[in-house]
């Protein structure tokens, strides 16, 4: 199996998440350059985080049109496993692979600290390896987290279990001193309907060593590799 | 040769206006052999400013220690670099960007942390961290400040945090540790200082030394345009008058999206090995990273402005050569190999062009379409400036305080509610507020960020060997009030400080670099204030064996005749030689031991004043002192550097084996500031568990106030399990360094501190984590 980890003009969590597949878990990965079309033969590709083309106009806005995004469009189509990481979420939203849109945060500053979500939904291959109502401790760091999007399309992602993470207090309650950034419903991350394409604000990528004060990042990441051994298998 | 004709003629009134004195303009001639044009003028007065040129603090610069065995490269190049081991190397800097983030507080900011970011990469080395040590004046009104003041300064903070967040943030560097402190002083002179820390492998460092006759001059980054011309000259290099709003113009203007860009292209570009020589374009841009490449490389360089990027018509040479548009480069490369660094910047969207070569001859020659502008021997521009040896006036004997000295309590009175005070003002609460507006986990390398430790750690991957890391500690300190009452004791406590702070986190303290920020130095007693700090400074660097490999004076913080205080700051690197024996604040099981170590040991002998009047007088100094009593006056602790010495290495040691589960020095509020941090930070505020408390007895044969908010130095609190207490012992005694057990961690949530037999301070710790925790923010958001 092979992750590819795309690098767009200003992205800076590439490394951290190339790092965290290859070092932590000793995966194959590979860096797509955002110009490329060819994604390497990946078999899951990650957006990062970052500030790619500065978040001029919005975030994720420009990126979007990179070469790549027709690539992984199709990629996506075809049933690869995308993930979108905070910039990668926000791309996925601007490039409709994924429904809404993020607004500044309710707070309008910048913040970085950790936050919990609860694992909403396990039939995702973002999320098998974990229990449902899991708790995970996760870092945040953005000024634009505030999921929004309009009452059908909230009303259809809660229905279909699209609603892949939640926003808690640290001991799993529904309570707004969990939310971060205003996010509708708590919103913390969602999936396509095909549950193929996720995207979440928290970076999973940087928590993934006991020495950054927490493991929970694997959850995800581990869950992605499952998923693509059950692939494997059942095309074996 | 024939010079353009250029329309301004220089007068002497003109040269006046560029901050050019009678002297200066005299050398100006002689070094020409002919009156300089406007152009020429305007390069030499950047130059030759106190901000680019050090003129007045040279003579005095040159008694720093800056050798070691670690030391790579030291103060003359763009940042210091130090050998961490295997192979890899340090750069790292401290910078200020003052009178900007004044005048214009985001942009001030925002460009303090663009270029000493540029001055890091340009070097070769990967930015991995940045911490900021800001001062501002008071953001609360009081007896010295008025409510306009006090909205004032918020709103400066605010731009400044938001500034520094803006551009670290959108860069991709963790902003992981610093300060902030308040003091009227600063009301109208904020400190901004910006440090930068990046990785290299040795052989990847880059110098900035032009050299191979025909080499072509590279241009490489954002467009040139009109901002922050003077930037140097006359904002850097002056003080602040009533015109000071006029000087927004001079403000830089950043973007951190082209600096990431320009990040990757230049470490990308520096792989070809097609480049000679590279430099960064700060202050005074164009003229300074054209002279300075040539005149270190000993050669001459010829460009013509017609090639240089713009971003608007119509520009003069003049403003071309001087203009400090941010994230710009000039690189030498090898000829032939032009298109292989061309192509490079090309892929990351990057203007770049050949704008000149490289001569032989030392001179820095401009052209503009062909016609020369300005002629100027290089060497002598960069380096021949003047050299000043400002008067310094032996201080007048300080006025005793007309109150007295501060007036220590009746015993067994109850100290809670001051000690709320306390840890409620703004130098003494926690920053979380600012810091969370701060990434400090992007690149995943960070094991300590703003608060968790007394220094910032951050892990280095590159040095994995057998699965142990290597890790590096900073930490930023000054002391102004400190400085103003005796400027090298001042300066001392500073150097100790940063370095005990980094010792605590369990580093090796190697390498420092400073950042001076002084008044006018054509004051005599400012000068003897600036002359006092460097042997300060001096003494302590040597003693605790930390060169100095590089840094910055930021001169005429004043306005309208006010002083800052003499406000030396300096950052300390430290080695971690395992990463994962890294040391934090926070306390962490109940029923482990707290000790107070002391590295003056326990005889009472050192530098603690026994005297009642000489205690007052030095608790006159301290942060209790003023916030409770109003009162700024008396002394610094007197300090011992052997006994910082001993700490420090008690310190390492004690991380090193293991022994002990939490370190945390002793500074602003003492011991019982401390003891509330480590149970504070004992377990994140936003989860519902209870901190873990503490009971404890504080050993001292003076007043309670003394003992629990006195501020001498070389002192640390550390808690140990029982099981490795004897150890604890030996390894303190080892090192001559004293070490009381004065009581234990709790479960109770309860923070209770005795005294002679009376409980002077019982609380909640929740209750005295929500006073320190949110006072900013209440202080700031009025939330």
């Amino acid at each position: 199996m092979k992750f590819g980890v795309v690098v767009f003009p200003g992205s800076n969590c590439d490394h951290d998440a190339f790092h965290a597949v290859g070092h932590v878990l000793q995966k194959p990965v590979e860096f797509i350059w955002h110009q490329s079309e060819d994604l390497h033969n990946s078999d899951a590709v990650i957006l990062p985080g970052g500030f790619s083309y500065g978040d001029y106009l919005r975030t994720g806005a420009i990126a979007r049109f990179s070469p790549v995004m027709n690539s992984i469009s199709k990629f996506a189509k075809d049933g690869g496993l995308v993930l979108g990481v905070c910039n990668g979420f926000q791309i996925l939203l601007e490039a409709g692979l994924l429904p809404g849109a993020m607004m500044r945060n309710s707070g309008l500053r910048f913040i970085c600290r950790h936050v919990h979500i609860r694992v909403e939904d396990t039939n995702s291959p973002f999320t098998n390896v974990a229990q449902k109502g899991q708790i995970l401790k996760l870092p945040i760091a953005h000024s634009d987290g505030n999921y929004n999007c309009d009452e059908d399309t909230l009303a259809a992602l809660e229905k279909n279990h699209q609603v892949l993470f939640r926003y808690t207090t640290p001991d799993g309650k529904d309570d707004n001193a969990g939310n971060p950034n205003g996010s509708m419903n708590n919103i913390a991350g969602i999936c396509n309907r095909e549950r193929n394409v996720a995207g979440l604000m928290p970076h999973p990528e940087r928590a993934v060593e006991s020495a950054l004060n927490s493991e929970d990042g694997l959850v995800i990441l581990r869950s992605m590799v499952e998923a693509l051994v059950g692939t494997a298998r059942a095309t074996a | 040769m024939a010079t353009a004709q250029t329309e301004i003629k220089v007068t002497p009134e003109i040269a006046a206006e560029h901050g050019v004195t009678r002297d200066e303009y005299a050398r100006i001639q002689k070094i020409l052999g002919r009156d300089p044009n406007i152009t020429e003028l305007g390069i030499f007065s950047v130059m030759w400013s106190e901000h680019c040129s050090y003129k007045s603090s040279k003579v005095h610069l040159k008694r720093l220690p800056t050798r070691g065995k670690v030391v790579v490269q030291g103060p003359g190049e763009n940042a210091g670099v130090v050998d961490i081991g295997d192979g890899l190397v340090a750069a790292f800097k401290i910078e200020s960007h003052n009178h900007p983030s004044y005048v214009e507080p985001f942009q001030g900011a925002t460009t303090g942390v663009g270029g000493i970011l540029r001055d890091i990469f340009t070097m070769g080395a990967r930015p991995i961290a940045v911490l900021d040590s800001l001062r501002f004046g008071e953001i609360v009104a009081g007896k010295e400040t008025s409510e306009e003041d006090a909205a004032k300064n918020r709103r400066i903070l605010d731009g400044v945090i938001r500034g520094i967040a803006h551009y670290g943030n959108c860069f991709g560097v963790p902003t992981v540790g610093g300060e902030v402190a308040f003091e009227p002083c600063y009301s109208q002179n904020p400190l901004v200082n910006a440090l930068a820390l990046g990785i290299a492998r040795k052989e990847d460092i880059f110098l900035a030394k032009a050299k191979g006759l025909g080499n072509p001059v590279i241009y490489v980054g954002a467009k040139t345009g009109r901002d922050g011309i003077h930037g140097a000259s006359l904002l850097a290099s002056a003080e602040f008058t009533e015109q000071s709003q006029q000087k927004r113009p001079n403000v830089q203007v950043g973007d951190p999206f082209t600096e990431k860009l320009l990040l990757e292209a230049c470490l990308e570009a520096m792989k070809t090995g097609a480049i000679v020589a590279i430099q960064d374009m700060g202050a005074a841009g164009l003229t300074c990273s054209t002279c300075e490449m040539a005149s270190r490389g000993g050669t001459g360089i010829e460009i013509d402005l017609a090639k240089v990027p713009q971003r608007e018509t119509g520009m003069s040479p003049y403003e071309i050569m001087l203009s400090e548009s941010q994230e710009r480069m000039l690189l030498v490369a090898e000829k032939g190999r032009e298109h292989e660094v061309l192509d490079v910047f090309k892929k990351w969207g990057l203007d770049s062009t050949v704008v000149g070569e490289v001569t032989t001859g030392g001179l820095l020659v401009v052209k503009d379409h062909g016609k020369v502008v300005a002629q100027i021997p290089a060497h002598p521009l960069a380096e021949e400036g003047p050299v000043y040896n400002r008067p310094i006036a032996n201080r007048a004997p300080r006025a005793e305080s007309d109150k007295g000295w501060f007036k220590f309590a009746p015993e067994k009175t109850d100290l809670t509610a001051n000690f709320k005070r306390l840890l409620a003002s703004p130098t003494v609460a926690s920053k979380r507020w600012i810091t969370e507006q701060y990434d400090t986990s992007v690149r995943t390398n960070t094991l300590a960020g703003p608060g968790a430790s007394d220094a910032a750690v951050v892990r280095i991957k590159e040095s994995e060997k057998n699965g142990v890391l290597r890790a590096l500690a900073l930490s930023t300190d000054g002391n102004g009030r400190w400085c103003f009452l005796n400027p090298k004791v001042g300066a001392m406590h500073a150097v100790a400080e940063a370095a005990r702070n980094v010792a605590a986190s369990g580093a090796r303290p190697i390498a420092a670099t400073n950042c001076l920020n002084f008044a006018s130095p054509e004051k005599p007693e400012v000068m003897w204030q600036f002359s006092q700090s460097i042997d300060g400074i001096g003494e302590a660097c040597t003693a605790l064996a930390t060169p100095i490999t590089g840094g910055n004076v930021s001169f005429y913080n004043e306005t309208l005749g006010k002083s800052i205080d003499p406000t030396p700051v300096i950052g300390i690197l430290g080695i971690l030689d395992d990463a994962s024996k890294v040391l934090k604040i926070a306390f962490r099981n109940e029923g482990d031991i707290i000790v107070l170590l002391n590295g003056a040991n326990s005889s009472g002998a050192g530098p603690h004043p026994t005297l009642p009047s000489a205690r007052q007088r030095e608790f006159s100094s301290s942060e209790y002192s003023k916030t409770i009593a109003g009162l700024v006056a008396g002394e610094p602790p007197a300090i011992e550097l052997g006994a910082e010495k001993w700490l420090i290495d008690c310190l390492v040691a004690l991380a090193a084996a293991g022994t002990i589960e939490s370190a945390h020095d002793l500074s602003d509020g003492g011991a019982a500031v401390a003891l509330a941090e480590s149970c504070f930070a004992s377990v994140p505020a936003e989860l519902a568990r209870p901190a873990l408390g503490a009971t404890v007895t504080i050993p001292e044969n003076a007043s309670a106030e003394y003992a629990l908010f006195g501020e001498s130095g070389a002192r640390a609190i550390v808690s140990v399990s029982t099981t490795k207490l004897a150890a604890l012992r030996a390894t303190a005694r080892q090192y001559g360094v004293g070490a009381h057990e004065i009581g234990k961690v709790t479960r109770d949530n309860s923070l209770r501190i005795e005294y002679k037999g009376h409980t002077v301070v019982q609380s909640d710790v929740s209750a005295l984590r929500d006073v320190w925790a949110n006072s900013l923010e209440r202080i700031i958001v009025g939330k």
